[in-house]
């Protein structure tokens, strides 16, 4: 009941915004309102005044009440709410109620029941809106300060989302005895916002403006901006007013514009446009001539306006300005942006202060971009490494291992089929997708690849027949419209830093996996076997085989890993993407630049790649932030003029051992 | 030409007389010109097929010859039939616009303000951009057909030849820049109506024929530039010139140490395909009508290697033949005319799976015969006439349905 | 053998060093021939014989030092292989690099002194002197059998010979022939020297070879090259006479 009374309380504040601008002198006065004589005294002397209140004359009853005690605020709020009658025969004010053809009524200061009365008996007190107004700042008093702190917050909140100039004396007046710290933080902080915006002075304006410094709060930048908003419009002398810029016709703006202003202004009469024109002299057609031209000659614009000066001058169109006259209008005026706020003083702290926020937000975005593009990264990078181990180690382009991505998200798929526990089935989907993936790629190597290892070109192509006719196989079984793969819950929801930084943890889990598959690739590459006897063979097969390492089984084992990466990538992207027959192909030629970016044969060379890419995209989306397409073109333009520079990547290997 | 090359060249004459009945046959054939059996659809048909046996050429020269794998060709052939489809467009529309008008004569701005909201209308746009300031002029489009990838191919071979990138590199940036232009023009502010392309550029304006007849003489006109492209191809391979091409596709150091400026080579070779390239995507689309970037994709080059890997690389003939019988099976299976395979538990929906066969078949022919179709003919006229070593057959209907058979 | 240096130095190369990962292939070697002189250069493996060469003609970039050529001291380092190629600097390589593909014919007609530009390349039809020319040189390598034939058909040591053929085809002021007996039989190496010291009347020739008893027979000026630098120079006598040679070649 009671949480119902305050948001009465704060409709009626919204209800009466600007006009009680210039009531606040007598809110202000609140604290200084004579002493108390309790509330049933001051109604009983002021009925009249009540019955029929104006703004001129009811500001000081309003404090009056507002000071009488206990009830006081039920009794505002009623007035507030047309709730208030007066009893025609005695005078009496009661609050009340409808209650079929008659009255409930209760006492306004004890808030006791009070019988009934016909409505005829009773006079509805009715207070204009700007009487509501001074009733609502006074009632803001009450609010401010009652006990309850949740009620406190309410009202601040209230305030902050429209706060209005009655507020600032009470909001002023309740901060120095507030118990609460952090409430009395929100007080202040709403304070200085109020005071941006009301204040008297510009002088504690430009002060409150000063003090939030390089707050990125969405609230201040809410209060600077409709001070720094401007107005354009055209002026017959110099331009009036707090000028932001002036214009000049030609350089800020066209002369179309201009002279748009002009119109509006009603400087210049509208004009006559070229497809009025054109209408006019085809409705003066006479025997193939027009204005005394012939009608072939109509597609000359001179022409044109020849005839229609001729039909002006006839009297049967509207006369028109030529467009030397117009352009001579043009320049005999001045045009300028004119700020709606009227104080040049504030107006430049207020331009000073959005440009320390727009700092501060920018390196925000900077730090957000960051992690954006560190995320986008680990996706190239878990994309890329499988790749870089297929194609830096052994030289092979494997074209299929997009299709080896989307085998490892379509596995996924059809395990949460079976496991409807989301965090068992991406546990198990995981290993699964790698060994699945592990097992296409060990056939492939064995049945196509390594017929072809001497010839690069050709193994690029064969490996483009598997990756079509395996997207084709993809969309003959699982159908051409996406499939599911979700992620557990405790993967949902994001990271938040504050209003700008912020992370999923989606792509933080794919973070942690791609450092996890980097750790992985070092130690199976520096610290086992299998890795030595890769690098052997990678560097000089020849010299491997006669060291009775079987480079055949070597390049076996290297293929199915990288593919069976490729395959636990798969189930990554699979959880943040679509899982579609294509989506490999989203992935294959920036993989390609990751591995070609960093430079081959150097796992800190596909990382280094990655971070590039992922790096230079999304700083590229955020200077144009609304087209990806143009992002993703200009990266490839990058990338492409980089090659130029370092032909062999980040990371080169060099000297004889890079070989051709 | 010399007679001496063409006796040197004896694959020439036999390709010129078989394509010059293939298309004799067609004509007679056809709704225009007789009895109507085979339809207009697929006398386009054939007529986009012709085409694509022209940049097949180019890609052989480029590919086979140079030993370049260019994944960008199709971007070249694209940015031909944009450059064709602006003017097709544009004059089409101005007639529209015209024909719509009334009686009053519009301005030329006028004219030209009504042609760019009927064009950008699609994509939320009413003025033409700058790009298409030459729209309404042929001559300047032609230009533009052969000069915009001309030197899109240029400046792109300069910079990756002068830098040395080779191989597999090579493929992979020529694949990027593909894969950026075709972004780019997905754009719709790249001007060329983004993802919804250029359409209606089968009407040929100021051309009162139907489309029987106009079909056919695009036929003969795609006829006639492969004929160009194939001869010139060939004198460019027969001589000193297609001696040092092949020398850098099978040493590049040493063609250097011979003291030929290789980057040079191979920047022509790349231009001079991107041009054949253009031209042949210029009398594409027309048959085609319609052109959206999405034709302009990675894979779309990818599949022009293929053909020329399945017809067999280094030679003019087995580019075409690969090309030709491709792009007709591939049309033949995706059009649905092939019967279903009932296999009792299963029934093989041929739209569904020609592109796995397609897929397989090339890990096949790149596997076991990595001279592709073109090595049959080999083997055939080395059967009839052993003296006579490579001289081929050429592309004849008859070796398309043996290999139909045998697949 | 005392041509030497001055007015008739055609190729001067100095102070050059060059390094791999680390590795000093080429350590401030110096090293000048005349215009018609026979000069052998011999070293272990991994002396910098092929890497010298490398740099001379224009594959490798030396750290620094620099290579002269001609009366006019052209810079040479400032050229790419094809334009130092063109200069007149021919080059055999020790695996014979032939195209395999085409015809002993076209390899030499490639080979053949001519415009080498693409454009003036595209319209060039081999006229009668070039046939020729071409018959000659393969007379003069014992191949005029084998024109017609492919080259990739031929034996080891015909692909010897053919690619000395391209080397004389190209004619050349400078030969570097890296290892040119590697293969061939007695005859054939003494046809090898017998063609080596002719072309030495009026060429420059230098023979990187591994073989002493082939060395001996160009009887020249040798140049021992060791660790990437120059060891001693001189006649084969007074070389092998060397205590530091000695000690390089069979101090191990």
């Amino acid at each position: 009941m009671h949480k119902l009374f305050i948001w009465l309380a704060i409709a009626v504040m919204l209800a009466c915004p600007v006009r009680a601008q210039d009531t606040s002198p007598q809110s202000g006065s609140v604290t200084s309102a004579p002493a108390p004589t309790g509330l049933g005294a001051i109604l009983a002397d002021n009925a009249q005044k009540i019955a029929r209140p104006s703004r001129m004359t009811i500001g000081p009853v309003i404090d009056e009440i507002a000071a009488s005690g206990p009830g006081a605020s039920r009794f505002l709020q009623a007035w507030a709410d047309k709730r208030v009658g007066l009893r025609e025969s005695d005078d009496a004010v009661f609050i009340i109620k409808r209650v079929g053809q008659d009255y409930a009524l209760s006492d306004p200061v004890t808030g006791e029941d009070a019988g009934t009365a016909p409505r005829s008996e009773i006079k509805e007190v009715k207070p204009n809106s700007g009487v509501r107004a001074l009733i609502g700042a006074a009632l803001v008093k009450f609010l401010l300060s009652d006990p309850d702190p949740s009620k406190r917050r309410e009202a601040l909140q209230a305030i902050e989302r429209d706060g209005e100039a009655s507020h600032l004396a009470p909001l002023r007046a309740s901060i120095p005895d507030e118990t609460d710290p952090k409430i009395k933080a929100e007080k202040q902080r709403l304070e200085r916002l109020l005071t941006i915006r009301f204040g008297k002075e510009s002088a504690e304006r430009i002060a409150a403006i000063e003090s939030f410094g390089s707050d990125t709060g969405l609230d201040l930048r809410g209060t600077l901006n409709p001070l720094v908003a401007t107005r354009r419009s055209a002026f017959a002398g110099a331009p009036e007013g707090n000028v932001a810029d002036e214009l000049k016709p030609g350089r800020d703006i066209s002369d179309a514009e201009a002279y748009a202003l002009l119109v509006e202004a009603k400087m210049a009469p509208a004009r006559i446009s070229a497809s009025e024109v054109q209408r006019a002299l085809a409705a003066h057609v006479v025997n193939g001539q027009v204005g005394g031209l012939p009608l072939s000659e109509m597609s000359d614009p001179k022409a044109r306006e020849q005839a229609y000066a001729a039909l002006a001058k006839a009297g049967e169109v509207p006369q028109r300005l030529t467009d030397a006259e117009a352009q001579k209008l043009v320049e005999a005026h001045s045009y300028a942006d004119i700020y709606a706020e009227p104080d040049p003083d504030v107006t430049a702290a207020a331009e000073a202060g959005l440009t320390r926020v727009s700092r501060q937000v920018s390196l925000m975005q900077g730090a957000d971009l960051g992690l954006d593009a560190l995320s986008l990264a680990s996706i190239y990078f878990l994309a890329a490494i499988g790749l870089a181990i297929t194609f830096g180690v052994m030289r092979v382009i494997n074209m299929a291992h997009g299709e080896f991505i989307t085998m490892g998200a379509y596995t996924g798929y059809v395990v949460q089929l079976f496991v409807p526990d989301k965090t068992l089935s991406v546990l198990v989907a995981l290993p699964l997708a790698f060994a699945i993936t592990f097992g296409a790629g060990v056939a492939m190597e064995r049945l196509v690849i390594r017929y072809l290892y001497k010839r690069p070109l050709e193994t690029l192509l064969a490996s483009f027949g598997i990756s079509i006719a395996l997207q084709q196989l993809f969309k003959n079984i699982f159908g051409t419209q996406a499939r599911p793969l979700t992620s557990p819950p405790w993967l949902e929801g994001a990271l938040q830093f504050n209003d700008i930084v912020s992370i999923s943890y989606i792509r933080i889990a794919i973070f942690v996996l791609a450092l996890v598959f980097l750790a992985l690739y070092l130690w199976v590459m520096r610290r086992t076997r299998l890795g030595l006897e890769v690098r052997a063979v990678t560097q000089n097969p020849s010299m491997a085989a006669s060291m009775g390492i079987n480079p055949d089984r070597i390049n076996m084992l290297a293929f199915g890993f990288g593919s069976g990466i490729a395959g636990i990538a798969g189930v990554a992207i699979g959880l943040f993407a679509k899982v579609t027959s294509e989506m490999g192909q989203d992935y294959i030629v920036q993989s390609f630049m990751t591995v070609v970016v960093g430079g081959v044969g150097s796992i800190f060379g596909t990382l280094a790649g990655a971070t590039l890419i992922g790096g230079l995209q999304k700083s590229i989306e955020w200077l144009n932030p609304s087209n990806t397409l143009a992002a993703q073109t200009y990266m490839i333009l990058f990338i492409i003029i980089f090659i130029q520079f370092r032909p062999r990547g980040i990371i080169a290997l060099k000297g004889r051992a890079a070989g051709d | 030409m010399k007679p001496g090359f063409l006796s040197k060249n004896p694959s020439v004459l036999w390709f010129l007389a078989i394509l010059a009945c293939f298309t004799l046959v067609i004509t007679l054939l056809s709704h225009a010109y007789g009895p109507g059996v085979i339809s207009t659809s697929m006398v386009k048909t054939l007529g986009k097929t012709l085409c694509l046996c022209l940049i097949a050429i180019a890609m052989d020269l480029v590919w086979g010859y140079t030993g370049i794998l260019s994944l960008g060709h199709f971007a070249f052939f694209g940015l031909g039939g944009y450059m064709i489809g602006m003017w097709l467009m544009y004059e089409r529309t101005r007639d529209i616009v015209l024909a719509s008008a009334g009686d009053f004569p519009m301005t030329q701005q006028e004219v030209r303000d009504a042609i760019g909201t009927q064009i950008f209308g699609v994509v939320g746009g009413s003025d033409l951009p700058a790009i298409w300031t030459f729209a309404g002029s042929l001559p300047m489009q032609l230009l533009f057909v052969v000069l915009v990838p001309g030197l899109l191919a240029l400046i792109f071979g300069w910079l990756a030849f002068r830098s040395r990138v080779t191989g597999v590199y090579l493929s992979i940036l020529t694949q990027a820049m593909t894969l950026a232009l075709s972004l780019y023009l997905f754009q719709n502010e790249s001007g060329l109506r983004g993802n919804n392309g250029l359409s209606g550029l089968q009407n040929i304006p100021g051309l009162a024929a139907d489309q029987d007849h106009s079909s056919v003489w695009f036929l003969w006109a795609s006829a006639f530039a492969l004929a160009l492209g194939y001869v010139l191809s060939a004198a460019i391979v027969s001589g000193k010139f297609g001696s040092v091409i092949r020398g850098i596709r099978d040493d590049e150091a040493r063609v250097r140490f011979l003291g030929y400026p290789v980057e040079g080579y191979k920047l022509f070779v790349f231009t001079l395909t991107a041009v054949i390239a253009a031209i042949a995507g210029a009398l594409y689309y027309p048959q085609a009508g319609i052109i959206n970037p999405g034709e302009m994709a990675p894979i779309a080059s990818i599949y022009l290697a293929v053909w020329v890997a399945i017809g067999g690389r280094g030679r003019l003939y087995g580019a075409v033949m690969g090309a030709f019988f491709v792009s007709i099976v591939s049309s033949w299976f995706t059009g649905g005319r092939v019967p279903d395979l009932p296999l009792g538990f299963y029934t093989v929906k041929w739209v569904d799976w020609w592109q796995v066969l397609l897929g397989l078949s090339f890990v096949l022919v790149t596997l076991l015969a990595p001279k592709g179709l073109s090595g049959l003919v080999d083997l055939l006229a080395h059967i009839r006439s052993p003296r006579r070593g490579g001289t081929p057959m050429g592309p004849d209907q008859g070796s398309l349905q043996q290999e139909e058979a045998r697949e | 053998m005392s041509t030497g240096a001055g007015a008739a130095t055609l190729l001067e190369v100095s102070g050059i060093s060059v390094s791999f990962d680390g590795f000093k292939a080429i350590n401030n070697l110096s090293f000048s021939i005349g215009r018609a002189e026979l000069r052998a250069v011999i070293g272990p493996n991994g002396a910098g014989k092929t890497t010298f060469m490398d740099i001379v003609t224009g594959k490798t970039r030396p750290d620094e030092g620099s290579v002269l050529w001609g009366p006019m001291s052209t810079n040479l380092l400032k050229r790419n292989e094809a334009q130092i190629a063109r200069a007149g600097i021919g080059r055999k390589f020790q695996k014979p690099t032939v195209f395999e593909d085409q015809s002993v014919t076209d390899n030499l007609m490639m080979a053949l002194k001519a415009h080498r530009a693409p454009w003036r390349v595209l319209f060039w039809r081999a006229g009668a002197r070039d046939a020729a020319r071409v018959r000659e040189v393969a007379e003069q390598v014992g191949l005029a059998e084998q024109l017609p034939r492919k080259a990739g058909e031929l034996s080891h040591g015909q692909k010897q010979w053919l690619e000395i053929g391209m080397l004389l085809a190209q004619e050349p002021q400078l030969l570097l022939v890296d290892e040119p007996a590697a293969g061939m039989t007695l005859a054939e190496r003494e046809q090898t020297t017998a063609l080596l010291v002719a072309l030495a009347r009026d060429h420059a020739v230098v023979v990187v070879e591994h073989d002493m008893e082939f060395v001996r027979r160009l009887d020249c000026k040798v140049t021992v090259l060791h660790e990437g630098s120059v060891l001693a120079e001189g006649s084969l006598d007074h070389v092998t006479a060397d205590k530091r040679v000695i000690e390089v070649y069979l101090g191990r």
